[in-house]
């Protein structure tokens, strides 16, 4: 991709020191210390607000006394991609963000942290924590080894299934390896997270495009039940004119490069990044952690509007990231075939759109000119409407797959889990879906006590009220 | 102004704050040291014959992110020879006469033995001795230490004893390992001695190596009791205390210890009639400098309280221990949630619901995290507002029932009354004993 001013490239070392770890493991003193700060709440907050519902406090405590294999196995318990969760979850708005200790005034639980503290001796190990039931003479094919497909992999092969599971890429984790900043997750890190679910028993078939390598028909044929894990597409097109000049991509892609070796990414000196979501500012950060001189994120809205979390908002401010607010991209200009700027104009909030949120309107005659040597698109993904109409029965609604609560899709057969159906989440998102497609797909075919439910024993009645003084 | 200087029985110091005879007491070299930092007095470590420790000797309880809440001991009396224990007597009291020199004495148990050590401690000019009957480990083997202060009568013989020949005041320590600590006590008192200090340490097992199954402190995979002390005993220390203050019959002053860590704990030890306080696992834990900490905040709290000297609120708490039998069963007090200060984590619901009476429940609302105090079955135990992690959100407010103040003494006086069937109070009054 031949850029007009190319960014100097840092030594690998230096970018090996720019996307070292945001949050460090910590040590025992660290964790031990923290996780004796938990208050161990009633009904937890943390706990209802993880999509999990992993079971904090309990696995806070079994740390707190050292007994790391225990939180270890509460923790995957609810949610089989725990170590991933543990760096790529948006813990502020999550569990850390529902801490008591907040209403407090005091730091709420590191729960993010203790999280990986937990899990990475077993995941990063392959230390089999989670009790297998015996095969169930069942098979279900997952298509998709991103988050959502495997997690769904390792909770069927949980319940007993013989689960096969495809990815068209060369190595299994989808945006867990290839689109998450390395400094919240390495590629190692993913890449562990999967051979893990590979142990429990689950078969990857990796470079296998399911609908074109591998027919439907014949997953179909080998199938009890298949599910559906298989994210987004690409980047969205701006749909402006000078889009295809080099210079130009996607975030998911140019993060997918970052991901697969850093040190032979090739920047441009002055970046561009259209978008304000989460996605964005992963690009914006990495770019200018690898050595891009001035990066800016243009959005269209303000940044009461922005879609990314203010945790990723507050990392990219202080990467050095410039904010334009209010600002539509209207034309990308080159020369010589290569971007040099990206023409704008200004926009101001309107009544309320479609969304709820005021609707931008551009402001005749505001156009101006911002020079760049290299644009990042990231205004959202595309959706894969054209694998589903493939399949009979399943209904694709506003780009996702339709499904009831047991994500069961209009065809009995497929399951869908993941950002094909929630239009793009999180991973804990897909590994909650992934858990009660799962259930669903047990309860589907061994009917609705496959999954025991516990009962409370009997009780007596409470004691009379203490009885009053005689006189 | 505040004064902050104390007597006990004539010992003089400039502040109630003692060393207590352990490991920091143990040289001229940290004595010194320590009084140079502010300490009042300090209490030698125990002299007597010469003994050999063993290696390992400390071992700890830890609770959550606090490091020896606990602290438990094997180590014996002074291992050094008794003419440089004496010699640095001397010294100490030459260079800082103003400051209280106590000699703690533990010596095999005849006359001539006690009237030899007590001759050559008092030789060296020291202010007091402290007989140290409560040492509850090793020493107790061979007949000493707690092996006295658990047999009133040896308690007595040997206070005697060194009655016949002390010049100055004599202090006996007591252990807490005892079922009624006014036994010993009384029997001091009855031989003549001129205060009591309590308390020594109480026998406990720290802990085990979970790996290596060996109890801690470790002597080559092996282990043995040992005396605790910290924090974790204050309580106990306080209830001993108050047995002896509280009884009429007992008339000595006291010199309190038992997990005395900062001003506030020797308030307490005051407030239930402690003349003055002895240190030693906080300056084991954190070094002779917390003494600054200590005379800072007695002397703030007492110019708050307009207090001048120790004697204007020493004791005061000593009426307010009564027997259960005294205490007034139409008091009522029930829990109350300040919904603004409540931060939701429910604890209090849980408590009560398994741990107490059931009196809290979840709010109706499954949006609202603050719990409901059900305050007719509320029976005002606390326990709510103990586990509460937010000061001043649960606070045990009085109903007024309207009932006349009745104690079940008073009860069962009424019921003698109106029934004629007698229902004698039983006289189990712990501090009634003797």
């Amino acid at each position: 991709m031949p850029i007009r001013n190319v960014a100097h490239r840092l030594t690998p070392d230096q970018i090996q020191k720019n996307m070292a770890d945001i949050a460090p493991a910590m040590s025992v003193e660290d964790a031990t210390a923290e996780a004796s700060r938990c208050l161990f709440c009633f009904d937890a907050p943390c706990t209802r607000a993880c999509p999990t519902h992993i079971n904090v406090p309990e696995f806070i405590k079994r740390l707190a006394t050292r007994n790391i294999v225990g939180a270890a196995r509460t923790i995957l318990d609810a949610n089989i991609l725990g170590a991933s969760c543990a760096r790529a979850c948006p813990t502020e708005v999550l569990c850390e963000g529902a801490c008591v200790y907040n209403l407090e005034k005091a730091p709420p639980i590191q729960i993010g942290r203790l999280q990986r503290y937990a899990t990475d001796p077993i995941v990063m190990t392959g230390k089999q924590v989670l009790p297998l039931a015996p095969d169930n003479g069942k098979r279900v094919s997952v298509v998709g080894a991103g988050p959502g497909g495997l997690a769904a992999s390792a909770e069927l092969r949980r319940l007993g299934y013989k689960v096969t599971c495809y990815d068209a890429q060369d190595k299994p984790g989808g945006l867990n390896t290839f689109g998450i900043a390395p400094y919240k997750m390495t590629n190692e890190e993913a890449l562990l997270e999967a051979e893990y679910i590979r142990k429990m028993g689950v078969e990857f078939v990796l470079k296998a495009r399911v609908g074109t390598d591998v027919p439907l028909s014949q997953l179909e044929a080998q199938s009890d039940a298949i599910v559906l894990a298989v994210g987004l597409g690409g980047t969205s097109k701006l749909g402006l004119s000078g889009e295809e000049l080099d210079g130009v991509c996607g975030a998911t892609e140019f993060i997918e490069e970052v991901r697969r070796d850093p040190t032979r990414v090739v920047l441009g000196r002055r970046i561009i990044v259209v978008g304000a979501g989460n996605t964005s500012i992963d690009a914006a950060t990495e770019a200018k952690r690898l050595g891009a001189e001035t990066v800016t994120i243009v959005y269209r809205r303000s940044e009461k509007e922005k879609g990314c979390y203010d945790y990723e908002y507050n990392l990219a401010k202080k990467d050095g990231v410039v904010f334009h607010w209010l600002v539509n991209p209207v034309r990308v200009v080159g020369v010589a075939g290569a971007v040099s700027a990206l023409e704008c104009i200004r926009m101001r909030l309107g009544p309320p759109d479609a969304s709820g949120r005021p609707a931008p309107e551009p402001i005749a005659g505001s156009e101006f000119a911002l020079p760049c040597d290299m644009l990042i698109k990231s205004t959202g993904q595309e959706k894969r409407v054209g694998f589903f109409k493939a399949i009979s029965g399943v209904d694709v609604k506003g780009g996702r797959v339709v499904v009831n609560e047991g994500y069961r899709t209009g065809n009995p057969k497929y399951f869908a889990v993941g950002d094909c159906v929630n239009g793009g989440k999180e991973v804990v998102n897909a590994a909650a879906e992934a858990k009660k497609a799962a259930a669903a797909i047990h309860r589907a075919l061994f009917g609705p006590a496959a999954i025991p439910v516990p009962q409370p024993g009997p009780r007596l009645a409470k004691p009379a009220v203490h009885p009053p003084m005689p006189f | 102004m505040v004064d902050l200087t104390s007597n006990l029985a004539g010992i003089k110091s400039p502040n109630p704050f003692w060393l207590a005879s352990a490991p920091p007491t143990n040289s001229a070299y940290q004595v010194m040291k320590a009084f140079d930092l502010g300490w009042g007095g300090a209490v030698w470590k125990t002299i007597g014959e010469p003994i050999v420790n063993v290696s390992s000797r400390y071992s700890s309880v830890n609770y959550k992110n606090f490091r020896m809440m606990g602290l438990n001991n094997i180590e014996l009396i002074t291992d050094r020879p008794l003419e440089e224990n004496l010699h640095e007597l001397r010294e100490v009291k030459r260079y800082y006469p103003d400051r209280a020199l106590i000699a703690s004495l533990m010596v095999e148990s005849t006359r001539e033995a006690w009237h030899t050590v007590v001759k050559q401690v008092e030789d060296c000019g020291v202010d007091g001795l402290e007989l140290n009957f409560g040492c509850p480990h090793g020493m107790s083997e061979r007949g000493m230490g707690a092996a006295v202060g658990q047999v009133p009568e040896y308690t007595c013989q040997i206070v005697e004893w060194v009655k016949q020949v002390a010049r100055t005041p004599v202090i006996v320590k007591l252990t807490p390992n005892i079922s009624n600590i006014t036994y010993p006590a009384m029997a001091a008192q009855g031989a003549g001695c001129d205060a009591i200090s309590l308390i020594n340490t109480i026998n406990s097992i720290t802990g085990i190596d979970l790996d290596t199954f060996e109890p801690r402190p470790k002597v080559r995979g092996k282990s043995s009791h040992g005396g605790y002390c910290g924090p974790a005993v204050k309580p106990i220390a306080l209830n001993l205390l108050a047995t002896l203050t509280t009884n009429p019959k007992f008339n000595r002053p006291v010199s309190g210890i038992g997990g005395i860590e900062n001003w506030q704990d020797a308030v307490e030890f005051l407030l239930l009639g402690a003349t003055n306080v002895q240190v030693c696992t906080a300056v084991m834990h954190y070094g002779f400098r917390i003494i600054d900490e200590l005379t800072a905040g007695l002397t703030a709290w007492m110019e708050q309280k307009g207090f001048r000297t120790l004697d204007d609120f020493r004791g005061k708490s000593v009426p307010r221990i009564v027997d259960w039998g005294d205490l007034d069963l139409n008091y009522k007090i029930i829990a109350k949630i300040d919904p603004k200060k409540c931060i939701g984590c429910q604890l209090c619901y849980i408590a009560c619901e398994d741990g107490a009476h059931q009196s809290i429940a979840l709010n109706p609302d499954p949006n609202v995290r603050v719990p409901v105090v059900l305050n007719d079955v509320c029976v005002g135990c606390n326990l709510c507002s103990l586990v509460c992690p937010v000061d001043g959100c649960i606070t045990m407010t009085e109903v007024d029932n309207k009932k006349p103040q009745t104690s079940w003494r008073q009860w069962q006086a009424k019921l003698a009354a109106s029934k004629g069937a007698a229902v004698a109070a039983p006289a189990h009054g712990s501090h009634n004993a003797p």
